[in-house]
């Protein structure tokens, strides 16, 4: 057996074998990823389905939110108290999320209890029975949820600007909480269906990493998943997205709030565009390093106007969205929007100095070892690079994938994106024009 | 890096104190090549007066901003050029700094905290430009009316201590507020006398000790002002707050005066609340990141699975003084508030009645047990649980979790149910929601 520090230095050091995890494609297309950390009597289980928000039929928005709600509610072999009974007395919560292109069931058990643990939450994603008297409570918590966005200023904004970034029912548009209409017309039949078509072995991602070893994480995945049988989910049609032809601006009154949510962005890249990585460090330099890069130099450290500022890239299968969002009063709104306008426009015509380029690549190679410290965080990265097909090495080739990438590129890649012009803003609290 | 019983051995927890006073708590830890650094002050909300509140808070905003020997511009991206990343929180107890990065760093992250502890700058112009960021910190808050709720249910819950105000502060306060009044409370508490200092990592302990010394040794102690001694005197009979704003969702909170941490009455409350809520860590820097295991916990059953509640939790942090805990439930779209309180309250006299049973019991120290593993995932997180307990009580306290909760009865649950949830003990809050008028878009 190996010791602990050997074990240990083999997980985190970018410069020797790096993360190294094990990968099986089962008989039936399924994807086990496996990695071993020992650090704590611990296992985290990541189950990554390709099976996201973008699945949504086109008159029901919400409804692969309401199959996460009630995925775990009952499978052909046990009832919900027996789920539930299971999960509790081992002190495990079950996080259910589904962004656009994934639905992930997560949890992290006590080593002792990986492989029943494992058993129990493969049945669930793949026998749910969905009981009647579930939906209608679970109906009734998704509807109470969709009633607390609609008086959230953070959600309004970032739900207004996406619809308007992605127009026409595009599925990186629709809320992915559906309204409080298309939740109550969903019934137990359409969900079931839903989850028949894209619920397949073909769209699994299981990754596995903690206190087991490789060897026994992936037998026990082939135990649980090996049988499992269902053809192809078929392809969903993903129109691509275009730059907005002008600047656009939305005001979202809500006038019951003390502060206003800004959210001003652009649609960005795919993260398969070769210019990915120029596009990460131009962000991050822009609105991420030191508390919110220059736009938090700007807007909350010498101008005062806002707690929080910040820039995010979301590069996805399809061109995703680069966001700009801050939390400002009132009086505030056109001072900050100005100023994005402005650092905007400076990074645009100037580009990053030397000096910030330079931090910012340092930065985002540095902090691998601190992604990558627990077995939660190397799952998500695991499947993070599964989903993309990044390759088992990633995170050894990533230093490098940033180091090869110029100040010139960086700069270009401002260029490329932003423009204000071009901006699509959304205001969110009490204002009014 | 689990301080329970079943976790691998660590090297022993090495406990230290400089002569200027300053506690230093050195533990090694090789699993990953990162260390993490977390200086801990013991002055938080409660050492406020009242003119004053939010000065702890705003403080720990300007020890952001530059000292003597790291130029303003700098101090920011300090720690991320190593790829590090940094943080603080201050709350009613505690204000802490941490820093996480690469081994290698830990001179640098030693450096900067002594720095934070005795040369932060406070220039007057960066006081003004913080006061409008804090301001919209709290009208952020102020958004949410569930973080509303909670604020003035404390503040009702507490009518002498100053557990009663916000941690950010009172609005009227953080406008009058001089930079007298803010470097002021920095001098008179950020001293090493009143500090606690602890490193976590992937290094030796001797040379870290050495390190801490090189950095901290010259900085002087100095006399601490009094500490408040206010005992908030016994509750004699329920209180009630009710907001009612524009909104789309009720909320509903009962609160009950709870025991300190040192209280051997703590650990059978937080039992009770794993079986009425639902077992939740003892990290309030990690343990909110995983949701509580609850379906089988009573509330939840009484309240989310009848379609009462979208969500009920309970809150019941470990602090200096006996503080609150605390139960909210989300009602859900169209279900009157008077319905989940009568629920809720029901539940909690049925616990004081009867007790509860040894199999929920069993259950709840078993999910505790596998919840204090999870709290401690990373070197940050396991630094932050060994500086929090002792600045709140005493390192021990946190090493024995294990062995407090194991030792809880149910006799001694049965009478925290007692105790703690006698009617003249709780306030409850509700925000009622009226209706919001004209939310219409418009282009």
């Amino acid at each position: 057996m190996e010791s602990r520090l050997q074990t240990s230095n083999s997980r985190l050091e970018t410069s020797g074998r790096g993360l190294n995890p094990s990968r099986a494609v089962l008989d039936n297309g399924a994807v086990v990823i496996a990695k071993e950390a020992d650090a704590t009597p611990a296992v985290a289980i990541n189950l990554a389905m390709r099976a996201g928000s973008i699945c949504d039929p086109a008159d029901a928005a919400g409804a692969m939110n309401l199959v996460a709600r009630v995925i775990d509610r009952g499978t052909a072999a046990r009832s919900a108290d027996e789920i539930a009974e299971e999960l509790d007395g081992r002190g495990i919560a079950l996080t259910v999320t589904v962004t656009r292109h994934l639905f992930s069931i997560v949890c992290t058990c006590l080593a002792e209890d990986f492989e029943p643990v494992l058993a129990l939450v493969g049945e669930i994603l793949m026998q749910p029975t969905v009981p009647e008297t579930e939906l209608a409570t679970r109906k009734g918590e998704v509807i109470t949820a969709i009633r607390q966005d609609e008086d959230n200023p953070a959600v309004r904004a970032s739900e207004a600007l996406m619809a308007l970034l992605y127009p026409d029912g595009h599925p990186y548009g629709r809320r992915a909480k559906g309204s409080v209409e298309t939740v109550q017309r969903l019934s137990r039949d359409a969900l079931l269906a839903l989850h028949r078509e894209r619920f397949v072995p073909s769209g699994l991602s299981a990754a596995i990493v903690g206190d087991v070893a490789r060897d026994r994480a992936t037998a026990a995945a082939s135990r649980v998943f090996g049988g499992w049988s269902a053809p192809p989910a078929p392809p969903v049609p993903l129109p691509p997205a275009a730059v907005a032809p002008r600047r656009q601006r939305l005001v979202v009154p809500m006038m019951n709030k003390v502060q206003v949510d800004l959210a001003y962005g652009f649609v960005a890249i795919r993260r398969t565009d070769p210019a990915y990585y120029a596009v990460w460090l131009m962000n991050n330099a822009f609105g991420q390093y030191a508390i919110g890069g220059r736009l938090g130099d700007s807007i909350r450290e010498r101008q005062g106007m806002a707690y929080y500022v910040y820039s995010a890239l979301d590069a996805n299968v399809i061109e995703g969205p680069l966001t700009i969002r801050a939390g400002v009063g009132p009086e505030n709104v056109d001072r900050a929007i100005a100023s994005v306008d402005e650092e905007t426009r400076r990074l645009v015509r100037d580009g990053l100095t030397e000096k910030e380029f330079a931090e910012s690549r340092q930065y985002l190679i540095g902090s691998m070892p601190r992604t990558l410290e627990t077995n939660a965080g190397i799952a998500s990265f695991l499947q993070n690079a599964e989903f993309f097909g990044l390759g088992l090495d990633y995170d050894l080739r990533l230093p490098d994938l940033l180091r090869a990438v110029s100040i010139d590129e960086a700069n270009a890649a401002a260029r490329r994106l932003l423009d204000p012009e071009r901006a699509t803003i959304v205001i969110a609290g009490p204002y009014a024009e | 890096m689990s301080a329970s019983p079943e976790a691998r051995p660590l090297a022993p927890l090495r406990v230290d104190a400089l002569d200027n006073g300053l506690k230093v708590l050195v533990q090694e830890e090789h699993t990953a090549p990162l260390a993490s650094v977390w200086c801990w002050y013991r002055v938080g909300s409660k050492d406020e007066r009242p003119g004053l509140t939010g000065v702890s808070h705003w403080v720990e905003h300007m020890n952001f901003k530059g000292t003597t020997n790291i130029p303003r511009d700098q101090i920011k991206g300090i720690i991320e050029q190593v790829g590090g990343g940094w943080n603080g929180y201050t709350w009613i107890d505690q204000t802490t700094y941490l820093e996480t990065a690469t081994r290698d760093a830990l001179d640098r992250m030693l450096f900067i905290e002594a720095e934070r502890m005795a040369n932060c700058l406070y220039h007057p112009d960066d006081c003004e430009s913080e006061r409008t960021v804090i301001i919209s910190e709290l009208q952020g808050g102020e958004n949410d009316p569930d973080q509303l709720l909670d604020q003035e249910v404390t503040a009702t819950a507490f009518k002498a201590h100053p557990y009663r105000h916000p941690t950010i502060g009172w609005l009227p306060d953080l406008r009058s507020m001089t930079r007298d009044d803010l470097y002021g409370h920095y001098r008179q508490h950020y001293v090493p006398n009143n500090a606690t200092l602890v490193v976590v990592g992937d290094f030796d302990a001797d040379d870290a000790l050495r390190r801490v010394e090189r950095q901290f040794g010259k900085i002087p102690s100095r006399e601490l002002p009094p500490r408040q001694r206010t005992t908030e005197p016994e509750q004699t009979g329920e209180r009630r707050v009710t907001i009612r704003k524009p909104g789309t969702t009720t909320y509903v909170k009962a609160a009950f005066h709870a025991p300190a941490v040192v209280d051997a009455q703590f650990f059978p409350l937080l039992v009770l609340d794993a079986i009425l809520t639902g077992a939740k860590g003892l990290n309030l820097w990690s343990s909110f990141r995983m949701p509580p295991a609850q379906r089988r916990a009573r509330l939840y059953r009484s309240l989310v699975e009848r379609g009462l509640a979208s969500a009920v939790t309970g809150s019941l942090a470990p602090t200096a003084e006996p503080f609150l805990y605390t139960i909210s439930a989300t009602v859900t779209d169209r279900t009157p508030a008077a319905a989940v309180e009568a629920a809720l309250l029901e539940e909690l006299d049925r616990a004081a009645r009867e007790g509860v049973a040894d199999a929920e019991l069993t259950k709840a120290k078993r999910q505790l047990r596998a919840r204090l593993v999870f709290d401690n995932d990373s070197i940050t997180n396991f630094a932050h649980q060994l500086g929090y307990y002792e600045t709140v009580a005493t390192v021990e306290t946190f090493l024995r979790l294990q062995d407090h909760i194991a030792a809880v009865t149910l006799e001694a649950v049965a009478a925290a149910a007692r105790t703690t949830f006698a009617a003249s003990n709780r306030t409850v809050g509700t925000f009622e929601p009226s209706p919001i008028g004209d939310g219409s878009l418009k282009s």
